[in-house]
């Protein structure tokens, strides 16, 4: 036999690893069935996993909302387009102000204060006055998701401009470069680690906020699937939509990550 | 790399630097603290002088004067007879006087042609195309044609002070500002890093100010070695080098490098025990 | 700020040949961020009277000062206080208690970490407030649904951040521990417990900002009390005025739990720097 070399020792832990995440889930899946199937204490008022997944995948969904029905994608697509209207207009508007609050010591004494102190309100503070200031849903919902997602851009933003290295910019002054030149070829790229660290926790919070406000305000969209199907009772679908929510907004945050990954690789070593 | 450095140098003149009474004191929260007491000292173009003293001693505080990234409180620094600093004024930083950086600062997000051409292309003396032209052909020249396209995160320290280096002459300065540039590398890239310098600044005759701590490195290299006093800064003593050019490493063996690096360690060891007695007052 | 020091340089040379600045006084600070916050009250002001398009829904600052005042006059509104507080601190006590030993086993333990980690990978993208129908099905009370939401909302955050604390120590540390001999419950203790405590503490503050944003919702959507249900309640009722000092007074509640968590960091942790 072969001697183990390093390579297919740290093969054998990771399937280990894989192994035993694999037992994890499956052991937490069992302990729902089984707490559901067996009625223990008020277990018997939720869906146990194996319905969600014959509702979620009928043809002929019990409750109306499956794989195989247009409202699903209806609701996702609603969803959707509103966190990524949001993120874009947070995206559009956060990096400039970011990076016009680290950059100029004038701008981040005049607005940093303002910031600091309509920042400690939660977004979700913010539904009602943006259902009555907007009258059109659609731009209330998308005010609410970016009004998360613009904070914490514009302070990862403006983090990441206050902390390049000074070096960078005397290198850049001492080569010749005029203010701008130092702006577009030094500020902007060494800040865009921090940039792409806000845009995630942007998409995170976009979710986070836009649930909240379609359960409260909305008409459409996974948030309002969720609640409609509470009112109806229909708890089978309310962990469909959950599911649904975690898969969409894992895959919009690892879309981010992407993103930050290509554009900064300059970074790894 | 110095040889064709030399053949595309624009004649950038001489590169004269008096340093004439420069005085600095700077505000701090135990009330003003004088970095440099009075600093006279004339560097003739082309010389390569070394600054040698114990850490935190003004020497970088200098250096930013001269660069023109901090200003001073009186006195005055001239280049080639226009002054750049003096008190209530500061020129601001240029090509004609570029800083190599105690711990590098390669932009870690261009690859080493965009950085080498950064230069020439922020100023406008050359095209895009050019410049990268120029870059490349340099790259060549001192054998790293092949990490070109290499981001500086991934290259050796040694690599990334060449670069560096290289990024600093295509601007065809007039002097060459050293923070402690090879303070990183282990010995023998060190080493290296002195005969690839040597090679250049013999070639180039560039007007070269370089701090360092080690003063093997200081007599190995330089024309003068000034040893400044510590806190506050002031021209201590000025050691003549009379090796003969062209330098190498090797030299370091010969009795009249061991008998300046006898003369050296003397004054430098005063001033560094001035310096550690003041830091235990100031810890008791 | 270190990059400060360089610009402010650079602007001084840049200007060739005038005189260096003086130091900037503190004062003027204070009265920029003064008048930035002014300004911005001035012009909300001007655009709701001048009908501004989307100014003109919401009430002006002066009408909201007059709502605010009223409130602190009136006993419910310290009831609602009271309310969001107690439902914040509990799910947050809970989420720190369950989630801070549960990141350090992780972190601690591989095999504990490979088996649990995949569970918390595929829960965690779903937003707390997803869980409110659950929640409410599933809890006796309301209050207790409430303060389960709250919970989840902490409990990730402060789980993740323990672990990623306890798993950046350095091994060097553990080595030297061990190479003087010391017992696994010692380096635990002495080593793993005060090397993850600053990240524990990033996760609490996190953590904590995002109770108050799962409060609010939660209060609207099931409560019958509290800050969050005040300003729904004022929406409802056409009290426009009192949305916003209800939303100031969430800011204030925020700001305020933000700070003792910080506080207690700094006792807790006398070697770092204040965060």
């Amino acid at each position: 036999m072969a001697e183990p070399d390093s390579h297919s020792l740290r093969r054998r832990l990771r399937s280990s690893q894989v192994l035993l995440g694999a037992a994890g889930a499956l052991a937490f899946v069992a302990a729902w069935y089984l707490l559901v199937r067996f009625e223990v204490w008020r277990f018997a008022k939720l869906p146990d996993p194996l319905s969600v997944v014959r509702e979620w995948t009928a043809r002929r969904p019990q409750y109306g909302v499956s794989l195989y029905t247009a409202a699903y994608y209806q609701d996702i697509w609603t969803s959707t387009v509103r966190v990524f209207c949001a993120f874009a207009l947070a995206t559009l508007l956060g990096v400039p102000t970011g990076i016009a609050l680290g950059w100029s010591r004038s701008v981040r004494e005049f607005l940093f204060p303002l910031l600091e102190l309509i920042r400690p309100i939660p977004p979700l503070a913010w539904v009602p006055l943006a259902v009555l200031m907007l009258a059109n849903q659609e731009a209330a919902m998308i005010f609410l998701t970016w009004i998360a997602a613009f904070f914490a851009t514009v302070l990862n933003t403006m983090l990441g401009v206050t902390s390049i290295d000074p070096a960078y910019v005397r290198a850049a002054y001492c080569l010749g470069s005029r203010p701008q030149d130092v702006l577009r070829h030094v500020v902007v790229p060494a800040a865009l680690p921090y940039v792409f660290t806000g845009l995630q926790i942007a998409m995170g919070v976009a979710w986070f906020s836009l649930v909240a406000g379609e359960m409260i305000a909305g008409q459409a969209g996974l948030g309002y699937m969720i609640l409609s199907a509470y009112m109806d009772l229909q708890t089978t679908t309310i962990v469909i939509g959950m599911v649904t929510l975690g898969l969409v907004g894992f895959l919009s945050s690892a879309l981010v990550r992407w993103l930050g990954e290509r554009l900064t690789a300059w970074q790894f070593s | 790399m110095a040889v064709l450095l030399k053949a595309e140098a624009r004649t950038a003149g001489a590169g004269a630097i008096s340093l004439r009474s420069v005085r600095k004191v700077y505000a701090s929260s135990a009330g003003a603290v004088e970095a440099i007491a009075d600093w006279t000292l004339e560097i003739a173009p082309g010389e390569f002088l070394a600054v040698v003293g114990p850490s935190g001693c003004g020497k970088t505080t200098l250096l930013n004067a001269i660069a023109g990234f901090d200003p001073i409180t009186a006195g005055e620094i001239a280049l080639d007879g226009t002054t750049i600093a003096s008190a209530g004024y500061l020129a601001p930083p240029g090509a004609d006087r570029v800083v190599v950086f105690q711990n590098g600062a390669l932009f870690p997000w261009k690859n080493v042609v965009d950085n080498i051409a950064y230069g020439p292309i922020v100023q406008r003396r050359m095209s895009h195309e050019q410049a990268l032209r120029a870059a490349h052909a340099l790259l060549e020249r001192v054998g790293l044609a092949d990490v070109a396209r290499a981001f500086p995160l991934k290259l050796s320290s040694g690599v990334q002070r060449r670069v560096e280096m290289l990024r600093a002459l295509i601007n065809d300065p007039k002097a060459l500002l050293l923070d402690e540039p090879f303070r990183a590398l282990d010995a023998i890239s060190k080493s290296a890093m002195h005969e690839e310098l040597l090679r250049l600044y013999e070639s180039t005759q560039k007007t070269i100010f370089f701090i360092t701590h080690d003063l093997d490195e200081a007599i190995l290299l330089a024309d003068r070695v000034v040893v400044s006093a510590t806190r506050p800064a002031r021209v201590k003593r000025v050691l003549h080098v009379d090796l003969p050019r062209p330098r190498s490493p090797l030299m370091t063996a010969s009795r009249e490098f061991l008998e300046l690096r006898a003369q050296l360690t003397g004054v430098v060891h005063e001033e560094a025990e001035k310096a550690l007695r003041r830091g235990e007052r100031e810890l008791a | 700020m270190r990059l400060e020091g360089v610009l402010t340089a650079v602007r001084v040379s840049a200007a060739r040949g005038t005189r260096l600045r003086t130091k900037r006084v503190e004062s003027v600070r204070v009265l920029r961020g003064a008048a930035g916050i002014m300004g911005f009250l001035a012009l909300w002001e001007l655009g709701v009277l001048a009908h501004v398009p989307i100014l003109a829904q919401i009430p002006a600052p002066l009408e909201v000062a007059r709502a605010q005042w009223q409130l602190l006059h009136e006993a419910r509104y310290y009831v609602d206080w009271l309310v969001s507080l107690e439902r914040v601190s509990a799910g947050f006590l809970i989420a720190a208690l369950v989630g801070i030993p549960l990141g350090l086993l992780m972190g601690w333990r591989a095999k504990f970490r490979y088996l649990t980690f995949p569970v918390f990978e595929i829960l965690r993208p779903i937003p707390p407030l997803a869980w409110v129908p659950l929640s409410i099905v599933f809890w006796p009370t309301t209050e207790s649904s409430i303060v389960f939401v709250i919970f989840l909302g902490a409990f990730f955050t402060v789980v993740l951040n323990t672990l990623a604390g306890v798993r950046a120590i350095d091994q060097r540390y553990v080595r030297a521990a061990i190479s003087l001999g010391a017992t696994p419950a010692i380096i635990f203790r002495r080593i793993i417990l005060p090397g993850a405590l600053p990240s524990i503490f990033t996760g609490l503050t996190v953590g904590m900002g995002i109770t108050w944003s799962v409060l609010i919702a939660a209060e609207i959507i099931a409560g019958k009390s509290g800050l969050g249900y005040m300003t729904w309640e004022a929406y409802v009722a056409g009290a426009f005025p009192i949305i916003i000092a209800g939303m100031f007074s969430i800011g204030v509640a925020g700001y305020a739990s933000s700070a003792v968590v910080r506080l207690v960091a700094r006792y807790a942790m006398p070697w770092t720097k204040p965060f």
